[in-house]
């Protein structure tokens, strides 16, 4: 793994990756490699966040991300909030601006945010003075997701430059999709996107990507493939037809996978509609990532809850 | 009362003229027009407009008026006090308010409260739709009777042709005009213009076909009807193709731009500042070039702010649930001057044109001229005046404007309303 | 004061240093020998083969990096990369050599310390510092020392040198802005 000796972490907060260089990038995954190892230990905590507090603010239903936030805490030894809030802020009448004030009020020192709008991480950090991470804010970036991905490739293949990586589904409302984008195009991957225009446009191709209609024409090619969840809304919405169709078109079937490179790595945020876009068999099997990336997400959430609560005062 | 503004240079395009002129205004209307220093008698209040430029009271036929319904934001006092402090003379406020301006009760209150205030002259523009839903027609004629100077249902389109046909040949018999906020409903769910940074900001977009959509079928709609019709706001680059082939094509139609739509694109969106979110909303550079060419070969006729108020609070929200619309009466005429005037584009005649005369014709007003007898709503800018921005002196009630803190040139230094001076620039 | 002492010098410390130390454990029991990071653990590396060649038969070798366990943590700053902690074995019930350039403050120790208990229950802790320069801020004291140097100022650094990671081995002792 290369050290990146010299690069100090000085933001107070993670929005997103696009705004990260490459150098910082690989300060949180080397900080998270050393956070890997707790996890083997049999007393698997650190007191390196003791007596900080941290809020999961998480104003859209997501079990795996907030109790992965909430045991990397944990694991820091920081005490944990947990504030769900399944409704819009708007339709209960508080703003997210006030509710976020609110709960800075009692004293937090790092605010997980998960909202269905995007910039909404933007927002709260312009309006309260404890960090901020974003741990998905509508389409936009989910950016512990893309450093988890990032870190799982590496970890399997030992570099990131020159592999291809397929990204597979409803690119178009994934902010799982553009995190990765981010993280693979700036470490030199050759980024293909796959999926129906309807989710896909044409100007993904202006973030340095690969825009692919047909995923039977470049499946043999793939080092990695990245499937996304389909979400079934979509239908309603018009952007493709029907469940069937889409697994018919996109879905990794048997049948793709056996076209696949022998060694193909196959990954997937989770969580996964089984048969749909993945098949059962391929997701439990030896190529799947899937559960090393729950693993690593733990690790990748430690080293950057560790890193932002470095940094203090007004930003 | 009498008033004599000396030394300046008239800039009138209703009549053409450009010349260094002094203006006598007697009683509410202009008196007369006179080679400088040749005016005999004294008046009652003497201007000096050295190195000035005394044009016809400013007009902008695109406002939003808060009143009635969300006072806070802004009144029609706060408003008319806006306008002259941006050299405005002459606005016309649209009826999105609460309730909507669709009969004529709402047009005559606002009449009067207009009156009442005296500082710019407001006239209301009446809904075309009932409650702006888009199915039955408001009371069209008996606004128009009232004094309503137009219609519109502005903050929406008209979606359903067969309304929007209606409308059309309904209007028309009043020769008034139909102004359009040009957006197909079916493909407006987004908060930003659809392009390569809605994609890269994962954020619900509106394509550009949404107002291209809407211009097309209207024109189709009214070649046979050939009402008055107005295109609001209009934005990219293929709404000003299909304006300019419609004016070809011997239509009715008339254009306007916004000062945001001649000088920020889509990019401004990356940090989500809810002050660059408005509707229509910023396109890209191409389509910014466009709009500029149109209002260069006369496709665009002239130019409107869209003073859209929001409270502090009400734009402090996540990028796609926040309010559209900026403020823009107080800095408007800096920004055409920035946008237009600087890189060459146009002069300033033809600039006070579009502020003034074509304003007033297409709301048939009396407007937009320093003739002999005409009312006497006079705007003294001083070309040369640099200044900052600041939104927090702004007299607007509302702050929501993205230009704060941009270093400008030109200002209005007086604006006379009816002949009585309604606000001079502090010192 | 001596202000340096070369390779030589150095290389006499530390076979002195190696002797106290054999003298402290039994040759047949098992030791685990825990270097702390980073120039502990280039010393651990250094010494365990000069164990060995005084008769250890069972010594296994950790690294221990004790940055999320400074007591300093809640002060807001930049701190140094955190790197992973490898102890292999279980140390409970085995005693264990802590191993660390530099004895000053004590609260790297103290750390260490604290770290080795998410770990286990060893039989012993014992600390070898191959330099001890005074300035406590802690009740901790080491086991085994090669060079006693108290009369360090605040201004100075002590600043050990080896031939693994430096070039030479080297032991100085400078204003902390040299270099």
């Amino acid at each position: 793994m290369s050290e990146s000796t010299e690069v100090r972490w000085t933001r107070k907060h993670l929005l997103g990756l696009e705004e990260l260089s490459v150098d910082e990038i690989s300060l949180v995954l080397d900080t998270a490699l050393s956070f890997k190892e707790v996890s083997t230990r049999s007393v698997k905590k650190v007191p390196a966040l003791r007596g900080r507090v941290m809020v999961n603010a998480f104003f859209e239903d997501s079990t795996r991300t907030r109790t992965s936030f909430a045991l990397a805490a944990q694991r820091l030894s920081a005490d944990i909030l947990d504030f769900s809030e399944k409704t819009s802020s708007t339709s209960k009448g508080e703003t997210l601006i006030d509710t976020a004030r609110n709960i800075e009020a009692m004293g937090v020192d790092i605010i997980v945010l998960r909202h269905k709008a995007a910039g909404s991480a933007h927002l709260l950090a312009r309006s309260v003075k404890c960090s901020v991470v974003n741990a998905g804010d509508g389409a936009h970036e989910h950016p512990t997701q893309g450093l988890l991905d990032l870190y799982t490739i590496r970890e399997r293949f030992g570099r990131i430059e020159g592999l291809k990586v397929a990204i597979v589904g409803d690119v178009a409302n994934s902010r799982v999709a553009r995190s990765n984008i981010w993280a693979l195009t700036k470490f030199g991957a050759k980024v293909f996107l796959v999926g129906p225009p309807t989710l896909l446009s044409k100007s993904f191709e202006q973030l340095g990507c690969n825009v692919v209609h047909s995923f039977d024409s470049i499946v043999g090619d793939m080092d990695v493939i990245n499937m996304l969840r389909v979400q079934f809304e979509r239908i309603q919405s018009s952007q493709f037809p029907s469940v069937r169709e889409f697994t018919r078109m996109y879905g990794l079937t048997w049948d793709r996978f056996q076209r696949c490179k022998k060694d193909v790595f196959v990954m997937h945020p989770g969580p996964m509609n089984r048969g749909i876009e993945i098949q059962s068999d391929i997701a439990d099997g030896p190529q799947s990532g899937i559960l090393t990336q729950v693993t690593n997400g733990l690790a990748v959430r430690m080293a950057v809850l560790y890193l932002v609560s470095q940094v203090g005062g007004q930003s | 009362m009498t008033i004599l503004i000396k030394n300046g240079t008239v800039i009138d395009p209703s009549r053409k003229l450009e010349k260094k002129l002094d203006v006598l205004i007697k009683d509410g209307k202009i008196a007369s027009l006179v080679a400088p220093n040749a005016s005999s008698g004294s008046a009652d209040h003497v201007i000096d407009a050295t190195d000035k430029f005394i044009t016809p009271g400013l007009i902008d036929i695109h406002v939003h008026f808060r009143e009635p319904g969300d006072e806070e934001e802004e009144t029609i006092a706060s408003g008319a006090a806006a306008a002259v402090a941006g050299g405005f003379t002459t606005v016309c406020c649209m009826p999105n308010t609460k309730p909507t301006l669709d009969n004529e009760a709402q047009i005559e209150f606002i009449l009067r409260e207009s009156q009442r205030v005296g500082l710019a002259n407001v006239y209301p523009t009446g809904a075309i739709t009932k409650g702006r839903e888009g199915k039955e027609l408001a009371e069209i004629g008996q606004m128009h009777e009232r004094g309503a100077v137009g219609f519109t249902d502005d903050g929406v389109g008209v979606g359903d042709a067969s309304v929007m046909r209606k409308a059309l040949q309904y209007a028309n018999m009043f020769d008034t005009v139909l102004m359009q906020h040009c957006e197909e409903p079916t493909l407006s769910k987004g908060a930003m213009h659809a392009g390569l940074v809605s994609t890269t900001l994962g954020m619900p977009a509106v394509p550009a076909e949404a107002e291209q959509l809407m211009i097309a079928r209207d024109l189709l709609l009214n070649r046979t009807i050939n009402c008055r019709y107005h295109v609001q706001h209009i934005s990219t680059a293929w709404s000003v193709e299909l304006i300019r082939r419609g004016k070809k094509d011997g239509q009715r139609v008339t254009a306007e731009v916004a000062p945001h739509h001649l000088l920020l694109t889509d990019e401004c969106c990356r940090d989500f500042d809810t002050n660059f979110k408005m509707n229509p909303p910023l396109r890209t550079a191409a389509d910014v070039a466009a709009c500029i060419e149109g209002v260069k070969d006369g496709t665009i006729d002239l130019l409107a702010t869209d003073h859209a108020p929001h409270l502090a609070e009400e734009k402090e929200l996540e990028f796609q649930f926040a309010p559209n619309g900026i403020i823009g009466l107080e800095c408007a005429l800096a920004l055409y001057i920035k946008a237009l005037i600087e890189p060459g584009h146009i002069g300033w005649i033809r600039m006070i044109e579009m502020m003034t005369v074509k304003q007033a014709q297409i709301v048939k007003l009396k407007k937009g001229t320093l003739a002999e007898g005409a009312d006497a709503d006079v705007t003294i800018i001083d070309p040369n005046l640099k200044w900052k921005i600041d939104k927090e002196s702004f007299v607007s009630r509302s702050r929501n404007c993205p230009f704060h803190g941009w270093e400008v040139t030109g200002r209005a230094v007086c604006t006379i309303v009816g002949g009585a001076v309604k606000w001079t620039l502090p010192a | 004061m001596q202000t340096r002492y070369d390779q030589a010098d150095v290389r006499r410390l530390l076979d002195h240093w190696v002797d106290q130390v054999a003298a402290g454990f039994s040759t047949k029991e098992p030791l685990i020998v825990v270097g702390i990071r980073t120039r502990g653990e280039t010393l651990a590396q250094r010494i365990t083969p000069m164990l060995v060649d005084r008769g250890f038969e069972k010594i296994t070798r950790g690294v221990l990096d004790i940055t999320l366990y400074r007591d300093d943590l809640s002060e807001i700053g930049p701190r140094p990369m955190v790197r992973p902690t490898h102890i292999e074995t279980d140390i409970n019930s085995k005693p264990l050599l802590l191993v660390d350039d530099v004895l000053f403050t004590g609260r790297t120790v103290r750390a260490a310390m604290d770290a080795l208990a998410d770990f286990g229950r060893p039989s012993a802790i014992r600390l070898a510092a191959l330099v001890d320069r005074g300035g406590r801020e802690l009740p901790i004291q080491a086991d085994f020392v090669s060079l006693v140097q108290k009369d360090v100022p605040m201004s100075h650094r002590v600043k050990v040198k080896l031939a693994e990671t430096d070039g030479a081995d080297e032991i100085l002792i400078e204003p902390r802005n040299a270099g």
